[in-house]
């Protein structure tokens, strides 16, 4: 687009355009945001109590950080998720991506019917898989023995199978979201391509690795980002289903973490570090995916 | 292309019909179990519930009964109405603003709006939970107080998603249009509420849709200003529910389906919004 038109010459209208927005934004999320650095440096007792000046030494909060045997199982469960989240969600939307766009009867269907979790609250998700992996007789225990591959029900929340149990609704809710990104990347490619392709002989799985994967490649990459900040902010989901930290510590998730030591513990500042942690973490890791996939332009 | 079924094509459509099944059944799973009679969930939980054998309402009942559904759909109504509304009129002027106008600070506000999508809702809840205490109007014991509590921060936190997703389609509106109502006549405020918001209705309507199911389905922050009883809205009553139902599974079921019913509704009368609108912002952002 060429620069602005004689019709937007005048600024002055831009103040009622962008001002009221920006407030909004710089009251509730840019200035709280700052003020959230400044108090994972400072001494907060409580909720409701004011602070009580610096912590001493002022970066005691992050220090702790490295000594905290629950922080580094909430990280290495939230690594596991990441890239559980990479692997099979982004992995399992493009097969259905891809399956989706070669047929033609019933591809609508398919995409309201995929989407429809993501509309759900996780309240009401989690109480529905609670019923599901219900011990000893949930859905999927009848299930599985009226199908007389276990003789007697399996505690899904164990200490064995609590990872499996976590992270299978979490992934399973937004397989939808990636899949519809990824459909709308693929309708945007041109026909005459394949059907270049397809004159050179390059059909099925060989059209697939040399025309359509390289072309998907700038969604691919904004899913990846996705995926990756949303893995870090998880929160409602696991929370509903296993509460803090179940079964016995080793279930902690960043966001679970942050959210018991700040409000149930109380530990308002080491809870805004962690929460920082979150922030760095998911702008550092995005900003890694980015370079290792995005496609330069001159390509 | 004939209508011949060939095997690979019988094989896609077995591949993405079992990937539907996984997130239809468990819905329907729900639903019949909610009109299920007590104790048999944990028997026979597959069969279809008949009058007769095992089919009740009980379940309903007791839901309806046992806690305040009226109050909380309301309480839902006011909050989650209201961000919808500051919402799309906020970001529409402020993505019209940001996509039309060449300015010094333009790079800056469009990156600070990229940043915001990434603040986690953690992180800024306690300042702006004092802030709110501060100015009287968090946990002051006022029902009507405490949900605008909710609704401004909700408003500021759905605000980034609307802003991105409307700038990509008010960048595919022919600004020649614009020119030429210019050139007519029209004041700048006339351009946006007579070519652009018609233009961009689909995109509109897809934020608007967002901004309400986001709202009507956080936990997060309607847990940390929305208290007392009669405050709650329907998400932190179900909730409530699960915590207090203990073993009464059927009371479960019927309550999941209560609150399931609007989005539900919603997303079965909008869905092709809903899918269009996001993707379109999704793919350019």
């Amino acid at each position: 687009m060429n620069s602005s038109s004689t019709l937007y010459k005048r600024k002055g209208p831009l103040v009622v355009f962008l001002v009221p927005a920006f407030l909004f934004l710089i009251l509730y999320l840019y200035y709280p945001f700052v003020q959230n650095i400044i108090n994972s440096f400072s001494d907060i007792s409580g909720l409701g109590s004011a602070s009580q000046g610096l912590n001493d030494p002022w970066y005691a909060n992050y220090a702790a950080l490295f000594n905290d045997s629950k922080l580094r199982t909430a990280l290495g469960n939230t690594v596991i998720l990441t890239i559980c989240t990479v692997v099979f969600q982004v992995g399992i939307a493009l097969i259905l991506a891809l399956l989706v766009d070669s047929i033609r009867v019933g591809a609508q269907l398919f995409r309201t019917l995929y989407f429809f979790p993501i509309v759900i609250s996780a309240t009401a998700l989690g109480l529905m898989f609670n019923l599901i992996f219900l011990y000893p007789s949930g859905m999927l225990n009848q299930l599985l023995m009226n199908l007389g591959l276990i003789s007697e029900g399996i505690d899904w929340k164990s200490q064995n199978h609590f990872m499996a149990t976590m992270l299978t609704p979490v992934m399973w809710q937004y397989v939808g979201f990636y899949f519809v990104i990824l459909v709308t990347g693929l309708n945007n490619i041109s026909p005459d391509l394949y059907e270049a392709a397809a004159l050179d002989g390059c059909v099925g799985l060989s059209k697939v690795r040399y025309i359509t994967l390289p072309l998907l490649r700038s969604v691919l990459c904004t899913c990846l980002v996705l995926a990756i900040t949303g893995a870090l902010k998880v929160f409602d989901l696991p929370w509903v289903m296993f509460g803090p930290g179940m079964p016995l510590d080793q279930g902690w998730l960043t966001g679970t973490y942050m959210y018991d030591q700040t409000f149930n513990r109380g530990n308002v500042d080491y809870g805004s570090a962690i929460a920082m942690l979150i922030v760095v973490l998911g702008v550092v890791l995005s900003n890694i995916a980015n370079r290792v996939f995005k496609p330069r332009n001159d390509l | 292309m004939g209508k011949k079924i060939t095997p690979a094509k019988a094989c896609t459509y077995i591949v993405l019909t079992l990937w539907a099944l996984t997130t239809l059944y468990p819905f329907v799973w729900v639903i019949l179990n909610s009109f299920r009679q007590r104790g048999l969930i944990r028997k026979d939980s597959f069969s279809i519930p008949l009058p007769g054998s095992g089919f009740t309402m009980e379940n309903y009942e007791k839901a309806m009964d046992r806690f305040d559904f009226g109050n909380a759909y309301l309480s839902s109504l006011i909050v989650s109405v209201s961000v919808t509304i500051v919402v799309v009129i906020l970001a529409g002027l402020a993505a019209y603003g940001l996509m039309r106008y060449r300015f010094r600070l333009r790079g800056a506000c469009y990156s600070l709006i990229m940043a915001g999508m990434m603040f986690p809702v953690f992180s800024t809840i306690i300042p702006v939970f004092r802030m709110e205490a501060a100015w009287g109007i968090a946990s002051s014991g006022n029902r009507w107080l405490s949900l605008l509590a909710v609704i401004l921060p909700q408003i500021a936190g759905n605000l980034c998603f609307a802003i991105i997703v409307l700038m990509g389609f008010i960048e595919s509106v022919p600004i020649e249009l614009e020119e030429s109502a210019y050139v007519d006549g029209c004041h700048v405020f006339q351009v946006y509420f007579h070519i652009i918001i018609p233009a961009a209705r689909s995109s509109f309507a897809t934020v608007a849709i967002f901004s309400f199911l986001w709202s009507y389905n956080d936990l997060f922050t309607q847990n940390f200003f929305l208290r007392v009883p009669k405050e709650k809205t329907i998400t932190l009553l179900l909730n409530e529910i699960s915590s207090q139902a203990g073993v009464d599974y059927g009371l479960m079921a019927a309550s999941v389906v209560l609150i399931v019913i609007p989005v539900l509704a919603v997303y079965v009368m909008l869905q092709k919004h809903i899918i269009k609108g996001l993707t379109a912002g999704a793919v350019k952002g």
